[in-house]
């Protein structure tokens, strides 16, 4: 081998067949008989169900059957993060509304029917009655006085409340600050949207008792034990199949009520059922992002030490409480209040609030995004308020580089890093001094040019199981695989997570490769069928190459250690005298004699000659439970034009300095890069839900909600630095997240730099031109810039 | 209603309620789910094909519109058994990760570049306003497109 | 989504499709205006009839002005060189809707019988003066483009009644400009501004000016084109037409959450400044 396989930017395997239109996605597989499934969706945000008039409905060409929340006897749909010491109430779910509608688009009936077409035109002559009542929007609104109550057991709408911190340390810290800076800091809503709509498809054999769901899922395996539990059908009885699916950004890890409705619908009918949501029906039904207003501060001394960071939190839950979505707002958020900096004081009270929006849950990010805009937000903001360079600031606080763990205020042990360098490298690859020069002349000229500085660290590749549990998630985040390797020399490598789009078929295999000299071309990685594959916690949270990838390293490791020792059977040598490398064992001083990993699988499986001990078959297994989460960090820099005129940003460049420890595949790792990039900078700049005071969503397409275009970006600047994860195999770390948690507050922050000059010190996001044009005018009628 | 139409060069005939929309006949009549919805609102362009050579939303046409039409789908851009040049191309540049936009913004840019070879690298990226794209951010794409741009031009 | 039931008929000619018609029927040509309310089913009309087939509502003709064909698709009257020679800012609004796939299907007729305010051509129409072309049951009419968009997605059209053209004169002479800032989800204007000037030496001797996307319908604004014509367009002509044109469209705003109406009639004196800027420099 010329080249290592491990560290190459290899064409991805999964391509052949997404570039062709040959992949089949959930939608894309039809059964004979099949029943299309359309849901009658509330169109008020909260509402009386008075009663429903299905004869209509029922009496339409083509028409099955209608059933109503009365006739559906599915158990609720659970919440799946219980955090503790929080007081957390779990409001019931039903697959569809019981006597009351809690948000626009929740399920009130099914209309069964033999096309899709005809299952909607019924679903729109099923009558509804409704009593509307008061709805609320705003979680902070949600949570005071006399806002309406959204479920009777969740008093005051609050559903948790959760403390990080001593809240005493912090006064003492804050009170004695010689600088306080403070912002109310408005996380928007924001519409995953990937690009394949959510869609489940049920097939019931009524003599096995087998439920077969194939479902746009990030997570087959536990999709499987909720179904179990709300259909109550043995969960052995139930596979889950996740076939291609099309992107997912946390919105496919939840068990939404319309897979457990085409599983109910298909028992009781006997015929297969298939549901896919409409884009419009996404965008009222499937989970939403953010929704936090956080009222944040933060102290200084006046040479630029940070001395703390506390924070109240009014997370929006929405209507019901998804699979999730407690963890979110606190654990995967409140604890990286820290970020990269030296900081000693922390301090978050995350109060989740029951609105009557579309159910949140966790959001490419997931809390993190939420917690490094708040960081470096106010660290632009101190920089300000000391007339502190905010790189000079920055600098003076990152924590000095480390290898094998660095214990913050937040009790995280963060696994390795080195930051100043990444730092640095970013701020040369932008000119950052230059900038500052080029940005005064430009201002001399009447153009507005800023730059925004970002140093993050984040928490990823979900995470031991212990801390799993200790913090209220109901299930562990190991993951297992199994190498399997056929007497051909074949090899198939069986996960338990679920990619969709992220090239782990690609990376995992070059692991693989890279462990045992198979050429990549002859490994397969089967995902997403619970039949098929090992238990699996799913993909999501930047975990798949970091847990999966270990769990692989670590079984191939096993099969090695098989073969070092039938191949020195096999050469009549001492185990200790073979020599591997690159996929052939040979013993030492005599090169002629080898045997390659193929030859051994062949052996292995033949088993005619093995050594005394050894069992035959050439496969090996490993459950992996990581002993910490990774920490992938670096610096972020943007520099953007505002056109003073209109309010319009441009985005003229961006510099992204990542470290994910060694780079299996960096054309992947640039990809996640670009695209997590994107979809941080678009919540800066454009995208937010919106909805109307009685809980409309006012965002309902993507004629109103901004999707990032190609023209909005330039192309990126990507560098690395290479920190190894001392706890992992192959010291890799994830990736698939750092670019959405660390984007936002760097646009934001070059945006906001730009329009200094004007007097502009806060616009919440997104910062259309609208509102940057507004705040220009409204700065300029307070006296501008100084 | 009666409609026929030659798609990927072999002719088809079917009966279809006058409300499908061509997406629909494509994928549930002819079984050629390579073509993508991903939007009610002719925005997203996962659902692009070519109408007589011309890209086309097929979301946004009825399926009896296309009476007599030729239509290329994903399925049919490749020829004789290799993939056309913007397929190696977004597989050689990384242009896709899930997919599921991948074959509308394949069949977009095949016919841009025919259209314009030697397109820019803000042509491309004004072009593409009409496929959207989740995951890569468009920095690859971009990158494929213009491979195959400079290619057609000579360059 | 996808749209309701209804009754298709295709129509081999205007007299035809005329009587095909009926009460609740609408007329569908490439359907980009119209499909996409009927997938919403915030349109449900009970019959189609279709009139992308009737060969003599299509194509550019050149006669003195210019006659287009109502099922003249936007792409066609774009990259049309007589469209281009005789009324550039047509061409240029054309080449502005949607997006290429938009244009290749989306027509002329359609797009003005739809009267989205945010949409590009009728902007131009109206400011260079078009007329629009109509076939009824009762005969032919025309009317001009400032008559014919009447208010929010309304027009002048009857009932049964078909648009066959557009014609618009000479503005070859002229020079013209359609610049639009696109609202950055849908791409429909938040303001468009289209201008003809037709300069006499350094003296402008006469403006035409209208704004859509900021307004329910595209408005021919006369303030803006009393400050101009007359005038050098020197800075301060200019800057009182800025003026002028947000008091021109003060009675037809219209805005969207995102855009309000304040912000879009303080965008069309920017934009109608840069579209100055455009007609001039060529």
């Amino acid at each position: 081998m010329t080249t290592r396989i491990f560290g190459s930017g290899i064409k991805r395997r999964e391509d052949p067949r997404l570039i062709t239109g040959e992949a089949r996605y959930t939608d894309d597989i039809k059964l004979p008989g099949v029943l299309h499934m359309a849901v009658v969706r509330s169109p008020y945000a909260h509402a009386n169900i008075v009663g429903i008039d299905s004869s209509a409905a029922e009496a339409m060409e083509g028409v099955v059957a209608v059933f109503t929340g009365d006739d559906v006897d599915l158990a609720g749909i659970p919440t799946a993060w219980l955090i503790p010491d929080s007081d957390l109430k779990t409001p019931e779910h039903p697959a569809l509304a019981k006597g009351k509608v809690r948000y626009v688009g929740d399920g009130v009936a099914i209309v069964l029917a033999d096309d899709r077409y005809r299952a909607q035109d019924a679903a729109d002559a099923v009558v509804v009655e409704y009593e509307e009542l008061p709805a609320v929007i705003d979680p902070e609104e949600a949570a005071g006085e006399g806002a309406p109550l959204i479920h009777d057991d969740v008093e005051g709408n609050i559903a948790f409340r959760w403390v990080m911190g001593d809240r005493d340390a912090s006064d003492a810290v804050f009170n004695s600050a010689d600088v306080v800076v403070s912002e109310r800091i408005l996380q928007q809503r924001l519409l995953p949207t990937a690009m394949e709509p959510r869609s489940a498809m049920a097939q019931y054999n009524a003599a096995t008792q087998e439920l077969t769901l194939w479902c746009t899922s990030q997570n087959p395996h536990i999709h499987r034990f909720i179904i179990s539990a709300v259909t109550g059908l043995n969960e052995n009885k139930v596979r889950v199949i996740a076939p291609e699916v099309g992107g997912g950004f946390g919105s496919k890890i939840p068990c939404y009520p319309d897979e457990a409705l085409v599983s109910w619908a298909a028992i009781k009918l006997g015929v297969p059922v298939k549901w896919t949501e409409t884009r419009s029906e996404n965008y009222l039904i499937t989970i939403h992002g953010r929704d936090h207003v956080q009222h944040v501060e933060m102290a200084a001394s006046n040479d630029g030490k940070l001395l703390g960071v506390r924070a109240t939190v009014y997370a929006g839950m929405g209507g019901y409480l998804s699979t999730a979505a407690p963890g979110i707002p606190t654990i995967l958020h409140g604890l990286l209040y820290v970020g990269p900096y030296t900081m000693d004081s922390v301090f978050c009270e995350s109060i989740g609030v029951m609105t009557n929006g579309t159910p949140t849950d966790a959001y490419r990010g997931a809390g993190r995004p939420e917690a490094t805009f708040l960081l470096e937000r106010m660290v632009d903001n101190v920089a300000r308020a000391i007339d502190m360079d905010p790189v000079e600031l920055r600098r003076k606080n990152l924590i000095p580089a480390f290898e094998d763990g660095y214990e913050v205020a937040t009790t995280l042990i963060y696994d390795s890093g080195d930051y100043p360098t990444a730092f640095e490298k970013a701020l040369d690859m932008a000119g950052y001094s230059d900038f500052r020069q080029a940005q005064a002349n430009a201002l001399a000229s009447g153009r507005y040019l800023g730059i925004g500085v970002t140093a993050y660290t984040e928490m990823c590749g979900l995470g031991p199981s212990q801390v799993a549990g200790a913090v209220g998630f109901q299930g562990g985040l190991w993951e297992s695989a199994t190498v399997r390797v056929t007497p051909t020399g074949k090899v198939q490598a069986l996960i338990g997570a679920s990619p969709h789009g992220q090239g782990s078929e690609t990376t995992l295999a070059q692991i693989i490769a890279e462990e045992l000299g198979f050429p990549v071309d002859d490994i397969e990685v089967v995902h997403g069928d619970t039949t098929e594959t090992p238990m699996g916690w799913g993909t999501y949270g930047s975990r798949t190459t970091p847990v999966t990838g270990a769990a692989l390293a670590h079984a191939s490791r096993k099969l090695k250690d098989k073969a070092r020792v039938l191949a020195a059977h096999l050469m009549e040598a001492n185990v200790d005298d073979i020599e591997y490398a690159d996929g052939s064992f040979s013993v030492r001083g005599s090169p002629d004699q080898a045997q390659s990993i193929q030859d051994v699988a062949l052996m292995a499986h033949l088993a005619w000659n093995m050594p005394e001990g050894m069992d035959p078959g050439f496969e090996e297994s490993q459950f992996y439970d990581p002993p910490n989460f990774v920490y992938p960090f670096g610096t972020h820099i943007a520099i953007v034009e505002v056109d003073a005129e209109t309010g319009e940003v441009e985005l003229q460049r961006y510099i992204a300095v990542d470290d994910c420890g060694p780079q299996i595949n960096p054309e992947i790792v640039a990809g996640q890069i670009h695209g997590g990039v994107v979809q941080g900078a678009a919540q800066a700049l454009c995208e937010g839900a919106i909805y109307s005071d009685d809980g409309q969503l006012l965002t309902g397409s993507m004629m109103d909600y901004c999707m990032p275009k190609a023209d909005m970006f330039p192309n990126f600047e990507l560098g690395e630095t290479v920190t190894p994860s001392p706890h992992h195999p192959v010291g890799v770390k994830g990736v698939g997240e750092t670019g959405t948690i660390a984007s936002t507050p760097t646009v934001y922050n070059a945006v906001l730099d730009a329009l200094a000059p004007l007097g502009v010190k806060q616009i919440d996001m997104p910062l259309t031109s609208a509102k940057v044009w507004g705040a220009i005018q409204a700065a300029s009628a307070n006296g501008g810039g100084n | 209603m009666q409609v026929s139409m030659t798609v990927n060069g072999v002719a088809q005939e079917a009966d279809v309620d006058p409300r499908t929309l061509l997406v629909h006949f494509l994928r549930e009549a002819l079984d050629l789910t390579g073509t993508k919805i991903g939007c009610d609102t002719s925005q997203c362009g996962a659902c692009t094909v070519h109408l007589n050579g011309k890209v086309l939303k097929s979301c946004t046409l009825l399926a009896v519109q296309a009476d007599g039409c030729e239509v290329t789908t994903i399925e049919g851009l490749a020829e004789g058994g290799e993939h056309h040049p913007m397929q190696t191309a977004f597989w050689e540049n990384h242009g896709l990760q899930c997919g599921y936009c991948t074959p509308g913004m394949i069949m977009a840019s095949a016919a841009f570049v025919r259209d314009n070879p030697g397109a820019s690298e803000a042509e491309i990226r004004h072009y593409l306003e009409g496929n959207i794209c989740r995951c890569t951010g468009y920095h690859n794409i971009v990158k494929a497109v213009k491979q195959v741009a400079d290619s057609a031009a000579g360059a | 989504m996808w749209p309701n039931t209804f009754d298709y008929a295709r129509a081999g000619s205007v007299d035809e499709a005329l009587a095909l018609i009926g009460d609740e029927g609408k007329f569908l040509a490439g359907g980009h205006s119209l499909l996409p309310v009927m997938k919403l089913r915030l349109a449900a009309p009970e019959q189609l009839v279709d009139i992308g087939g009737i060969d003599s509502l299509r194509g550019i003709s050149a006669n003195g002005g210019l006659t287009i064909g109502a099922t003249t698709t936007h792409a066609e009257i774009a990259d049309s060189a007589d469209v281009r020679a005789i009324c550039s800012g047509l061409a240029s609004a054309c080449g502005q809707v949607g997006d290429q796939a938009v244009r290749n299907f989306g027509t002329i007729g359609g797009n003005i019988a739809h009267a989205d305010p945010a949409s590009d051509p009728p902007t131009v129409l109206v400011a260079c003066g078009a007329t629009i072309n109509i076939q009824g049951a009762g005969g032919a009419r025309s009317v001009g483009a400032e008559d014919f968009f009447v208010d929010l997605f309304e027009t002048d059209l009857e009932d049964g009644e078909l648009i066959t053209s557009v014609s618009l004169p000479d503005c070859s002479d002229c020079q013209c400009a359609y610049v639009k800032f696109p609202h950055p989800a849908s791409r429909y204007a938040i303001v468009g501004v289209a201008v003809c000037l037709k300069m006499d030496g350094g003296t402008c001797a006469q403006a035409d000016v209208a704004v859509g996307g900021a307004t329910v319908k595209a408005v021919k604004c006369g303030g803006a084109e009393a400050a101009l014509a007359g005038s050098t367009l020197d800075d301060a002509a200019v800057g009182a037409a800025a003026e002028a044109v947000k008091a021109d469209i003060a009675d037809w705003l219209a805005g969207d959450i995102a855009y309000p109406e304040s912000y879009r009639q303080q965008m069309a004196g920017v934009f109608l400044r840069r579209a100055i800027a455009a007609a001039t420099t060529g």
